[in-house]
């Protein structure tokens, strides 16, 4: 039976793929691809839940297929099917099978008709692979996905200044949420000294056997579980970028930031309880911050006076609740709160332009004056200052812009004196010094062959946080981003021997795509005198083209699963052994900068205002 | 202007003036965008306005080449046009110019360029910081009813709440002890602030416009507020020197706080002084350009219209009429008017502004406040009360606010949340009406009573008279009637019917309401005139002054749902025997035009084959009116482009394609012009308001309009923003215009020529329209069907147009085939 899981990956798929094919003018064409895709994938998924609920219910499990595989690494293409996968898969069709057809009527003449259905169609391919997934290096994949179509989503309207902003935003969230996988996944690779697949987990004797001899990794694995899962659910102290992604058209944000996206945070809590199950500190941690959460939300909530920033706040509040359900254990009521918080708030957010016809009139025939809300009851300095922090979402966002993006730009700032011949000669030496030690390792001091990979690691770093200051070159900007991945493949050269062959499943994603920006930009620049990252030129306007052929490059280094890159990132974290965190966390965080430092250059050079036109152009403000 | 003096209350009303004036969504009426300009000639205007504020004015020449190599400008109009503008020598030089030379790009507007410096100097975004915490604030203070909790202190005006809040609070707004304190001790006067930011009072009035029209939506709605509290139900004081003081602080908090001391105040940093803001705006060849192609694309419309009305025969009045109907003169009730006496040749039909001449305020049974019902800048004296009408509320636990608290969210989401599944499946494949919907029905309940007769002057509520006296209401009956031309030949049923709209998930659903009953319905108008003309002693008082209404004549009073195409008739009860029987046959009369109405609107609607019979047409009209996936429930007054006062035999036979108010005039009752006067007072504020909207929203949907609706936010329920920390955006979102061809109102009245020049000229306001040509006007002498042009302040003979318009045979088959905007057609 487990077979037929693949079905509902490939049609979605197929459907994507297709998607991209149709003429952009074919509306008809395209809503009925959307149509189709989504309708078919439902009715499957709900024959199949019926087949195997009669069949007795038992979790399914399907080694589909091994990507690559060495001596000790295997990377695997595994689905798992049980009560949480089919909640999941069940409430996604059915909303995005709704959504579609809302859509198809709602965005009639929309510039961007084309791209709304192939994002919509991206995105919910993602959401099953995720929902699907058997081990997190698949989840992985589907997650990446996810990342990238909610990205365009919210920055649909590139042409205005404040979507692409926020989606920039939204999307530095979503890579602390990426990085907190990938260092899970390699901890639990060290772990088990394999990848493992969610189903071993419910080997209560295997997973305790394990957490038993690794306690401290354990808890770090699951940690950084919770990490991500806070991020991708708007749980403190990430909550401010859910309000913040509404900037598409309104049936995008009621399905994506309503429902299926926020809840996908539960999602791999619910897929990973039987690994952490028997971590009381962790459940005890993942209840606190549902529960501090849910209290802020609600607060926050209670203040907004624009319906859509309302109701994202309560909708953080009831996954803050689901977050303690899950802690709790009580699995089937977090799957049951799921699903009807994801139906309530989408409708919320379909109906919401109602709301001014429907208040309006309510207050006509009952306005009392001024209602007494049970705060007026506390002392008025308390009351005021409460306020006044609910208004400003608990300065959640400032604190996330100044310590995320304020800390990278600092250090960037404080690597100033490094100009462009400083930078080549200083990766011309580096690079040069790496090889040859890497060559002649045998004859280097064990001392030094234990603190180069931190050294290559560091200056991996120190590019990329260049990288995402830079404001001038935007091929220095690439050449930097892919400087800092030799650096990394370097680094872990030094760790141990090892075939070639995976530095170049590693490095190969990376040179072909970096080349492949790096023609872009260069095509952009003999059409356009003026291209830097100064500010936003919105060149996608006039050259879609070249946009797209970039956006492609900027995924492929940033390691989406379009190259061999993707696994390559995996492998080589599988390098890194389990005693050099810090290297890890060196290179994680590399990886995060870098994802950002590539979509500031995409947004910069390709999204905001058009350069070109002061007129027909919105506001910045608006 | 500007001077090297800063006079704070002249800088701040000027401010006032330029900002956008829209009302809070539930008040949308249509205005001029640009109504500061209005003082200006049009051309002017458009110029000013392009280089001052940066907005798009006219369609670009690249759209106009492709207008014209399309026909849709014709080649003969524009020489013409040119020749008028620069002499027959030039012809060829200009239409060479026109067709070939790469104009000018537009250059950066004036306004911004002091506020500028801020980024150019210190690399500071300073409206990404002030930006959302700015707004985020107003917004709360603001709200009508969605926030749970408001902002808790409110009543003493916008400033002073926020001064009262930081004083006790372990928090604050600002992110320095400096500007929080400068706040509380009250040293906060704009000249002080400004001397601290910009420091050179020869900048200050250039600075305020810059920072408030970096926001305009936000500052217009203040400002608005501000003039007209009570468009708020919820009254909040606030004005727009609250709101820049509040600014003030805000910016020189960012910079206080990422700079410390290490700035300089702009007047220091600026080398080169920006062009004065309303310094003189050079004419360059490109606005003359778009003026000559502007006019040459109105003018080929206009005069296939004007051919199409010269050629419509004098109808000789005829006698036992089968029925008499009233109609608002709105574009929208143009067809309908057309099927009825397609279908009832007998019949006539009239149109006039749609609160029917009476004025006052409406307080349905339960209501809490009072509703205006006549054209907006009206006040009336007088109130109606509906009294023993049914409750018109329903509710629906989806939009209450225990779905977003914590405990009673978490059982609604587990038990409701389920239900809003099956909710939207049912909306998505079989919408139907639900509390969510605005519908006009609403407005009023058909079975209750209304208190229309005052019996005793005394009786008063809210500083207002309860109803109207005899002598009161027969004045009103008898301004209608004449100024209509209905003053003899009665027909035994005369209905007067209003309009409304419906539509759900729509903000700006006032927009689609009666434009002269102040955005609403006008369901309450047509049954209060309709209570008066029916009245025994007003007929009397009618009788004496000339207008004999025969004892068999009865009013009706009826409301027509433009988006539903649905009528409902009101008080029919009190028909008597023999006109009930007669009511019952034109009920099904105006169900066939309803239906065949709905299928000349659907030709626009994608969705809907407008080749089915006119009945299934009407059904999918009606669903699509409901549906929550609709952003265009109607298309509202898009097109708009003709306002005509006359006798309905001129547009009787013509086929307008819903682009024209019809007034109904007769110029044989009027020698003075003395209803002209009052019609056109009405019809070039209201219609030219209406299509002015339109054109700007249409030609800069992002700046003057309010972009695609689809992403839009409600904020506070009296605006619309992107996101939520957008600005308000005021204008009309393009899902409303896009299929509007931006040109200007073209009023043609039927008179004498002199007549109309000296009537035109009694009131300074209306004649601003007029000689500054926000509205065109042609004169058509009833007698030799001359067509006179109005042009810099006299009549001119215009005698360009020998082509009649062509004829069309097959109505139907022409709306099944054909989704663009029509030309005028012959109908045979």
């Amino acid at each position: 039976m487990e077979i037929y899981l693949q079905i509902f990956i490939a049609i979605p798929l197929i459907g994507f793929l297709a998607s991209l094919l149709a003429p952009s003018a074919k509306e008809a064409l395209l809503s009925r691809i959307a149509f189709i895709t989504v309708g078919l994938n439902a009715l499957m998924v709900t024959l199949f839940i019926v087949a195997w609920i009669i069949q007795g219910r038992a979790t399914l499990n399907l080694r589909d297929f091994v990507v690559f595989r060495s001596a000790n690494y295997e990377f695997l293409i595994d689905f798992c099917f049980d009560k949480v996968a089919a909640v999941y898969l069940m409430v996604g069709s059915i909303l995005t099978f709704l959504v579609t057809i809302y859509s198809r009527y709602y965005l009639h003449r929309e510039e961007g008709y084309k791209r709304f259905f192939n994002t919509v169609l991206f995105f919910y391919l993602g959401y099953t692979i995720v929902v699907l997934s058997g081990n997190l290096e698949t989840l992985f994949i589907g997650w990446e996905i996810l990342g990238i179509s909610s990205f365009l989503l919210i920055a649909f309207y590139r042409d205005r200044y404040l979507p692409v902003k926020n989606a920039v935003k939204v999307f530095s969230i979503y890579r602390i949420a990426d990085v907190g996988l990938i260092l899970a996944m390699w901890l639990s690779h060290h772990l088990w000294g394999q990848n493992i697949t969610f189903v071993e987990f419910n080997n209560e004797a295997l997973v305790n056997a394990q957490l038993q001899t690794h306690a401290m990794v354990g808890i770090l694995v699951s940690l950084m579980i919770l990490i991500s899962a806070a991020a991708k659910s708007a749980q403190l102290p990430f909550s401010s970028w859910l309000p913040r992604a509404m900037e598409g058209p309104t049936p995008s944000s009621a399905i994506f930031y309503g429902s299926l996206s926020v809840h996908i945070g539960v999602f791999v809590l619910l897929r990973t309880f039987h690994f952490w199950e028997h971590q009381l500190f962790i459940r005890i941690l993942i209840g606190a911050v549902g529960l501090s959460t849910s209290l802020v939300a609600t607060g926050i909530a209670r203040v907004q006076s624009s319906v859509k920033s309302q109701i994202a706040y309560a909708s953080i509040a009831q996954i803050g609740l689901i977050f303690i359900e899950v802690a709790a254990g009580f699995d089937n009521l977090a799957l049951f709160h799921f699903a009807g918080n994801a139906f309530l708030r989408t409708y919320q957010l379909l109906v919401s332009p109602s709301v001014v016809s429907y208040l309006i009139r309510e207050q006509f025939y009952n306005f009392i004056p001024r209602q007494h809300t049970i705060e007026d009851s506390l002392p008025k300095k308390i009351e005021y200052t409460i306020y006044m922090l609910c208004l400003k979402e608990w300065n959640l966002d400032a604190i996330l812009h100044r310590y995320l993006w304020k800390s990278i730009k600092w250090a960037g700032n404080r690597l100033e004196f490094l100009q462009v011949r400083g930078v080549l000669i200083f990766l011309f030496t580096a690079g040069v010094t790496g090889v040859l030690a890497v060559v002649y390792k045998q004859s280097i001091p064990d001392f030094l062959n234990k603190s180069l990979p931190y050294a290559f690691g560091l200056i991996g770093l120190i590019m990329v946080f260049k990288a995402f200051t830079k404001r001038k070159n935007v091929q220095l900007t690439l050449l930097l981003i892919v400087a800092n991945h030799f650096m990394i493949a370097l680094a872990v050269s030094f760790n141990e021997h090892f075939s070639f062959d995976h530095i170049l499943i590693y490095l190969s994603g990376i040179v072909v795509s970096g080349l492949l920006g790096y023609l872009a930009i260069l095509r952009l620049k003999m059409l356009e005198p003026l291209v830097d990252l100064e500010r936003f030129y919105g060149y996608s306007y006039e050259h879609p083209r070249i946009a797209f052929t970039f956006l492609l490059a900027c995924l492929g280094l940033a390691g989406f699963p379009i190259t061999p890159t993707f696994i390559g990132e995996d492998l080589i974290f599988s390098h890194i052994h389990d005693d050099q965190f810090v290297l890890a966390f060196i290179v994680a965080l590399s990886f995060i900068v870098d994802g950002l430092a590539l979509i500031r250059i995409y947004a910069r050079v390709f999204m905001g205002p058009h350069v070109k036109s002061i007129h027909e152009m919105a506001y910045r403000s608006s | 202007m500007q001077s090297t003096t800063f006079h704070e209350h002249e800088v701040l009303h000027r401010l006032k003036h330029f900002l956008p004036a829209q009302a809070p969504l539930k008040d949308f009426i249509h205005h001029n965008t640009l109504h500061a300009f209005q003082n200006i000639s049009f051309q002017e205007a458009i110029k000013q306005a392009t280089e001052i504020f940066g907005y798009k004015t006219s369609l670009t020449i690249d759209e106009y080449r492709v207008l014209l190599a399309s026909g849709k400008i014709k080649d003969e109009v524009l020489r013409e046009i040119i020749i008028r503008r620069k002499g027959s020598k030039d012809v060829n030089f200009w239409m060479k110019k026109l067709l070939h030379e790469a104009f000018i790009k537009t250059k950066i507007p004036r306004v911004g360029m002091v506020r500028a410096y801020w980024k150019n100097t210190y690399r500071l975004d300073l409206d990404a910081m002030v930006h959302p915490t700015l707004f985020r604030i107003l917004c709360s203070y603001l709200d009508q009813g969605i926030a749970m909790w408001n902002f808790p202190v409110w009543h003493k005006g916008f400033l002073s709440s926020i001064r009262e809040m930081e004083r006790s609070s372990f928090t604050s707004f600002f992110k320095t002890k400096y500007v929080k304190q400068l706040l509380l001790d009250g040293k906060c006067g704009i000249e002080f602030l400004l001397d601290k930011l910009v420091g050179d009072p020869a900048l200050y009035e250039h600075y305020l416009f810059d920072q408030q029209f970096a926001h305009q939506g936000w500052s217009g709605m203040v400002s608005a507020i501000e003039d007209n509290p009570d468009t708020l139900l919820d009254h909040r004081k606030i004005s727009i020197h609250d709101l820049i003081t509040f600014e003030l602080l805000l910016e020189l908090d960012a910079l206080t706080h990422q700079l410390g001391k290490s700035w300089k105040p702009l007047g220091k940093i600026i080398a080169d002084r920006p062009v004065n803001l309303f310094a003189e705006v050079p004419t360059s060849e490109l606005s003359e350009a778009i003026m000559m192609f502007q006019e040459a694309y109105e003018w080929t419309y206009y005069n296939a219209v004007l051919g199409g009305l010269q050629r419509q025969e004098q109808v000789t009045e005829k006698t036992g009429r089968s029925f008499q109907a009233m109609f608002c003169i709105d574009d929208r009730e143009c067809s309908i008017r057309r099927y009825l006496e397609k279908f009832d040749p007998t019949c006539q039909t009239f149109g006039t502004p749609g609160f029917f001449g009476v004025e006052f305020f409406y307080k349905p049974e339960h209501g809490k406040f009072l509703t205006k019902l006549c054209p907006a800048p009206v006040t009336p004296k007088y109130l109606i009360k509906e009294i023993e009408g049914r409750s018109k509320q329903q509710k629906d636990l989806h939009f209450t606010k225990q779905t977003h608290s914590l405990f009673r969210g978490w059982l609604i989401t587990q038990t409701l949340g389920f239900w809003s599944a099956i909710k939207l499946f049912i909306n998505i494949f079989r919408p139907s009406v639900s509390p969510a919907t605005a519908t006009s029905f609403r407005h009023m309940d058909k079975f209750s009573k209304l208190t229309i007769e005052n019996h005793n002057p005394n009786h008063r509520e809210n500083d207002l008279q309860v109803g109207f006296t005899i002598e009161e209401m027969a004045n009103r009956v008898e301004g209608l009637l004449a100024s209509i031309g209905l003053v003899k030949d009665f027909a035994s049923i005369i209905y007067v019917v209003g309009h409304g709209s419906s539509s759900v998930n729509n903000p700006h659903f006032a927009a689609y309401d009666c434009g002269a009953c102040s955005g609403r319905p006008g369901s309450v108008n047509a049954r209060v005139i309709c209570h008066m003309a029916n009245h025994k002693q007003v007929r009397n008082i009618l009788a004496l002054r000339g207008i004999e209404i025969p004892d068999i004549t009865q009013f009706v009073g009826a409301l027509h749902d433009t988006t539903r195409d649905e009528v409902v008739f009101f008080d029919e009860g009190s028909l008597s025997d023999e006109n009930k029987l007669q009511h019952t046959r034109h009920e099904q009369l105006f169900s066939i035009a309803l239906d065949h109405n709905a299928k000349e609107r659907s030709r626009r609607f994608e969705i809907i084959n407008s080749a089915l019979s006119p009945e299934a047409v009407h059904d999918k009209v009606r669903l699509r009116s409901v549906s929550l996936f609709e952003p265009r429930p109607e298309l509202n007054h898009a097109t708009n482009a003709l306002c005509i006062v006359g006798d309905r035999s001129l547009t009787r036979g013509l086929f307008l394609d819903r682009r024209a108010f019809l007034n109904s005039y007769d110029y044989r009752i009027d020698p003075q012009g003395k209803y002209l006067f009052s019609i056109l007072k009405a019809a070039a504020p209201v219609c030219g308001g209406i299509n002015l909207e339109y054109y700007f929203s249409r030609v800069d949907n992002q700046k003057l309009g309010a972009g695609t609706k689809l992403p839009h936010n409600v904020m506070g329920l009296f605006g619309v923003a992107n996101g939520i920390d957008g600005d308000l955006r005021p204008g009309l979102p393009n899902q409303m215009i896009e299929v509007h061809d931006p040109v200007r109102l073209l009023i043609v009245v039927q008179h004498y020529p002199e007549v109309v020049l000296e009537t035109i000229q009694r009131n300074v306001e209306t004649y601003e329209w007029f000689i500054n040509n926000w509205v065109n006007l042609v004169v058509m002498h009833p007698e030799t069907k001359e067509i006179f042009v109005f042009r810099e302040g006299e009549l001119h003979p215009h005698e360009q147009f020998s082509n009649s318009p062509d004829i069309v045979t097959d109505l139907e088959l022409l709306v099944e085939t054909h989704q663009e905007n029509l030309p005028v057609y012959l109908i045979a």
